[in-house]
C-alpha cells in the first residue's frame, strides 16, 4: 500500500477526476483557456485525463483585444503543438465601439469584453459546462465557491444558495438553459501551480519570466508600456527588471519587480511571496468586488 | 518537496474565536498575504473597529462581513515545510449543521474549538458527534480563550474530562487536547510563556506531525467514470476504463469482478500519460484495460474477486437532511453513489438522532433541514456499496431532488 503521496500527486489525481466528471456528466463542455499559468496546468491535466485519447472538448479563449502579443503567439503555437481545438471569441461590437478601461472604467470594460463576451460565446456554442482555472486561494469570495458551481439561465451565480457539495459526489444536474462552471484547480495554491509546472515541465508564456521592460508606476502597480499612447499625463516611463505573476489585459495587469529568470527562481519567489498575486490585477480593487462580478457571470 | 496533504475541518460555536484562530494560523504560517491582511484591516476600520479582525480575512461573502457571521463553508490553504493544509471552515451556528457535514465529508481530522469560559456546551458535543458520524478518526479539541480564565490548569482539566466522557459513548477514535489562546497566539504556532503546566506539542506541531489513519479499507474499489475509446485509427482497438481508485490497489494480471453484473475478467494494462504502469493505488486516477470486451459503463464498480460486495436494492442508512423542504417517507429522489446514478425512495424513517444527546426519536413521518436520522432506502437498480464505517468512498451517497438540488447526505450502514 502506498501511503506517501506528495501533495502534488494528491491534487493531480483529484483534478483529473473532476475533469473526467465534466465529460461524463455534460453534453457539450468547454475549457476556458486564458493562456495563463493556471490554464496551462489545466490543459496539461486534461491531456493526462484522457490519454491515450485526445482532449474531448474545445478550448475557448475570450480575446479582449488587449492581450499581450506574446500571449497570442504562445496560444497559437501551444494549442497547435498539442493538437487541441481552439475557439477564439471576441465581443466585436464592444471592441468596435472602442471599449477601454480609461473610457468606461475598469468594471464596465471587463463587463463588456470579458463577462459579456464569455456569456455570448457560451450561448453561441450552447456549452453546458465551462471548465475554468480559478483557485479558491485567489480571493475571499472564491473561497466559498463550489467545484461544480451552478449558473442560472442568465449565467449568474447565487452565492447564498449554492448546492451542498459532499465527498467527491459532484452534482452536475441542470435544467435546460442552465449551465455549470467547474473548477478543477479549486484546491491548488499559487505555489502548487508553480511547483507542478516545474515538476511536469509545462510550457508557459515567457512574460512570466523577468526581463527589462518599460513600465510606469500607476496606483500600486507597475504597468507595462507597450505603446506610447499607454502613457498618461504626468507619467514618466522607466526601465525595470519585472515579470508578471498573473496575466490579463495590458492596461490592467501590473508587473512585479523581479529578477526571476528560471522556473526555479519563480518557485522560490512564490514560496517567499508576502503579497497575493491578485494584487496586480486592477479589476480586484474597485468598489465593485470580485463577488459582484462573479454574480454577473465573470470567471 | 514530498510534504503530503492534510485536510481538516474546523468547528466551533459562535464567538469561540474560530476565525481568530484560523486567521492566526494563516498569518503565522504565511497562508495569508500582506495585502489580504491590510484589506481585512481596512474593512474593520471602515466599520469602526481597530486593527485587524481575523474573521474578515476568512469571511468571503459580503453578507457575512456585513452581518458578522459565517454563512457557508470556506476553504483555506496554507503550507509549512512539513505539510500542505486544506482547512474546511464550517460555521458554528445551530442551523448550519448541513455546512458542517459538507466540510467534514472531505476532512481527515477535525479541530473542535471550545471556549474555556463555558466548557463543553451543547454545540461542542454536536460538532464532535458529526465529525464522528462522517468517519473522521482524529479530533483535536482546542480549549481556547485560556487567557480569559487566567491560564488555569483546573479549567482545562475539567473540559478534557467532560469531553472524554462524551467520547466514551462513541467508537474509539484518536482525541487530543491542547490549551490555547488564539488571540495572543499562545500554543498555536509558538508555545508562549503562559502554559508552564502543559508539556504537550503546540497545535501547529500536532497538525504537522499527526499520522493520519486514512482508510482501513484495503479492498480494491474502482468506480468506472468513463469509457475511453480514442477516435484515432491507430488506437481503434483500445478500450480503456477511466476512473479514480477509491480504495486498495490494482495490478496488471489481476482477476477482477465487474459489479453489479458480477462478470469476471483480468486487468491487462494500466495506461497513464507518463507511460504504462504495473500497479496503481488509491487515490490515483488511471485508465485500465481488461482482457475481454465486456459490457462496462459509467457507474459500474471494478473490485477484486474475493472481497466484492453484493449488489443490493435495499439498505439501511444514516441520512442528514440538507434541504429546507422537508423529506417525507416514500418520497422519490435521484441517488448518486460513486459514479452511479439510480432512482431511489426513502421508504421508512426508523428514528431521528438528536445530535446533542444522541437520543433516538421514532414515529416520524418527515425529516426537516439539519435532521439526522436512520432510514431505509430502496433503489430501482442495484448498487454495490460498503458500510460507510468500512469505506468512506463506497459507503457515501447523496440524494438529489426534482429541482436538481442536493438535498440529503447518506451513510450506508449495512
Amino acid at each position: 500500500m502506498k501511503e506517501n503521496w506528495t501533495h502534488l500527486e494528491a491534487l493531480e489525481a483529484e483534478s483529473i477526476y473532476i475533469i473526467r466528471e465534466v465529460v461524463a456528466q455534460f453534453r457539450n463542455p468547454v475549457l476556458l483557456y486564458s493562456i495563463g499559468k493556471d490554464s496551462s496546468v489545466l490543459v496539461h491535466l486534461a491531456r493526462k485525463a484522457f490519454y491515450p485519447g485526445p482532449i474531448p472538448f474545445p478550448l475557448l479563449h475570450i480575446d479582449t483585444g488587449y492581450k499581450f502579443r506574446e500571449m497570442l503567439t504562445f496560444r497559437d503555437e501551444f494549442t497547435k503543438a498539442i493538437g487541441a481545438r481552439l475557439i477564439v471569441h471576441r465581443n466585436e461590437q464592444a471592441i468596435a465601439e472602442g471599449a477601454h478601461p480609461l473610457k468606461l472604467g475598469v468594471a464596465r470594460c471587463c463587463g463588456k469584453l470579458k463577462t459579456g463576451a464569455l456569456l455570448e460565446a457560451l450561448e453561441k456554442y450552447s456549452f453546458d459546462a465551462a471548465i475554468g482555472g480559478a483557485r479558491r486561494d485567489e480571493e475571499r469570495s472564491r473561497a466559498k465557491e463550489r467545484v461544480f458551481s451552478h449558473r442560472d439561465s442568465f449565467g449568474q451565480w447565487d452565492p447564498r444558495n449554492q448546492r451542498p457539495e459532499l465527498w467527491n459526489l459532484y452534482n452536475g444536474e441542470i435544467h435546460e438553459g442552465e449551465s455549470m462552471r467547474v473548477f478543477p484547480l479549486s484546491n491548488w495554491t499559487e505555489t502548487d501551480v508553480w511547483q507542478y509546472i516545474r515538476e511536469q515541465n509545462i510550457p508557459i508564456v515567457p512574460l512570466y519570466y523577468a526581463q527589462q521592460r518599460q513600465v510606469v508606476f500607476r496606483g500600486t502597480n507597475w504597468i507595462p508600456i507597450i505603446d506610447p499612447s499607454d502613457i498618461r499625463e504626468g507619467e514618466t516611463p522607466v526601465t525595470e527588471w519585472v515579470r508578471f505573476r498573473t496575466l490579463g489585459c495590458m492596461p490592467c495587469t501590473g508587473a512585479v519587480k523581479s529578477g526571476a529568470q528560471t522556473i526555479d527562481d519563480i518557485v522560490e519567489e512564490a514560496l517567499i511571496a508576502t503579497r497575493s498575486e491578485r494584487e496586480t490585477r486592477v479589476i480586484d480593487h474597485g468598489a465593485n468586488t470580485m463577488e459582484d462580478k462573479k454574480r454577473e457571470g465573470y470567471f | 518537496m514530498s510534504v503530503g496533504l492534510l485536510r481538516f475541518l474546523t468547528a466551533g460555536s459562535v464567538d469561540d474565536g474560530k476565525s481568530t484562530l484560523i486567521g492566526r494560523m494563516l498569518v503565522d504560517a504565511r497562508g495569508a498575504f500582506e495585502d489580504q491582511v491590510s484589506a481585512a484591516t481596512r474593512d474593520n476600520e471602515r466599520r469602526g473597529g481597530k486593527g485587524i479582525d481575523f474573521s474578515l480575512l476568512t469571511d468571503g461573502l459580503k453578507a457575512e462581513r456585513e452581518q458578522g457571521i459565517t454563512i457557508d463553508v470556506a476553504y483555506r490553504y496554507f503550507s509549512t515545510e512539513r505539510r500542505k493544509f486544506i482547512i474546511a471552515d464550517a460555521p458554528g451556528h445551530e442551523q448550519y449543521t448541513r455546512n458542517m457535514v459538507t466540510g467534514a465529508s472531505t476532512a481527515d481530522l477535525a479541530l473542535v474549538l471550545v471556549d474555556a469560559r463555558y466548557g463543553v456546551v451543547t454545540q461542542s458535543r454536536r460538532h464532535a458527534f458529526i465529525a464522528h458520524l462522517l468517519g473522521i478518526r482524529h479530533i483535536i479539541v482546542a480549549v481556547n480563550k485560556m487567557d480569559l480564565v487566567d491560564y488555569k490548569q483546573s479549567v482545562y482539566d475539567k473540559i478534557c474530562k467532560d469531553f472524554r466522557e462524551f467520547f466514551a459513548q462513541l467508537d474509539p477514535i484518536d482525541v487530543r487536547f491542547i490549551p490555547i489562546s488564539a488571540l495572543l497566539g499562545d500554543m498555536v504556532v509558538t508555545r508562549g510563556e503562559n502554559f508552564p503546566w502543559y508539556e504537550g506539542p503546540t497545535l501547529m506541531d500536532t497538525l504537522e506531525t499527526i499520522e493520519i489513519d486514512t482508510q482501513s479499507a484495503s479492498e480494491l474499489r474502482f468506480p468506472v467514470q468513463l469509457v475511453n475509446r480514442p477516435p484515432m485509427p491507430e488506437l481503434a482497438d483500445f478500450r480503456g476504463y477511466m476512473g479514480r481508485i477509491a480504495s486498495g490497489r490494482v495490478t496488471v494480471g489481476q482477476d477482477v469482478a465487474i459489479l453489479p453484473s458480477g462478470r469476471r475478467t483480468k486487468v491487462t494494462g494500466i495506461a497513464t500519460f507518463g507511460g504504462d504502469i504495473a500497479s496503481a493505488f488509491a487515490p490515483q486516477s488511471v485508465t485500465m484495460t481488461l482482457a475481454e470486451d465486456v459490457d462496462i459503463s459509467r457507474g459500474d464498480l471494478i473490485t477484486g474477486i474475493d472481497d466484492a460486495p453484493s449488489p443490493i436494492k435495499e439498505f439501511e442508512a444514516t441520512l442528514c437532511w440538507m434541504s429546507q423542504h422537508p423529506m417525507r417517507a416514500g418520497a422519490k429522489y435521484l441517488l448518486r453513489h460513486t459514479t452511479r446514478k439510480v432512482k431511489a425512495v426513502v421508504s421508512k424513517i426508523e428514528y431521528r438522532i438528536d445530535p446533542n444527546t444522541m437520543a433516538k426519536e421514532s414515529g416520524l413521518t418527515e425529516l426537516k433541514q439539519n435532521d439526522i436520522a436512520r432510514v431505509t432506502v430502496k433503489t430501482l437498480l442495484p448498487i454495490a456499496c460498503d458500510p460507510y464505517r468500512k469505506n468512506r468512498e463506497t459507503g457515501a451517497f447523496i440524494l438529489i431532488d426534482e429541482a436538481n438540488d442536493t438535498v440529503g447526505a447518506g451513510f450506508v450502514e449495512a
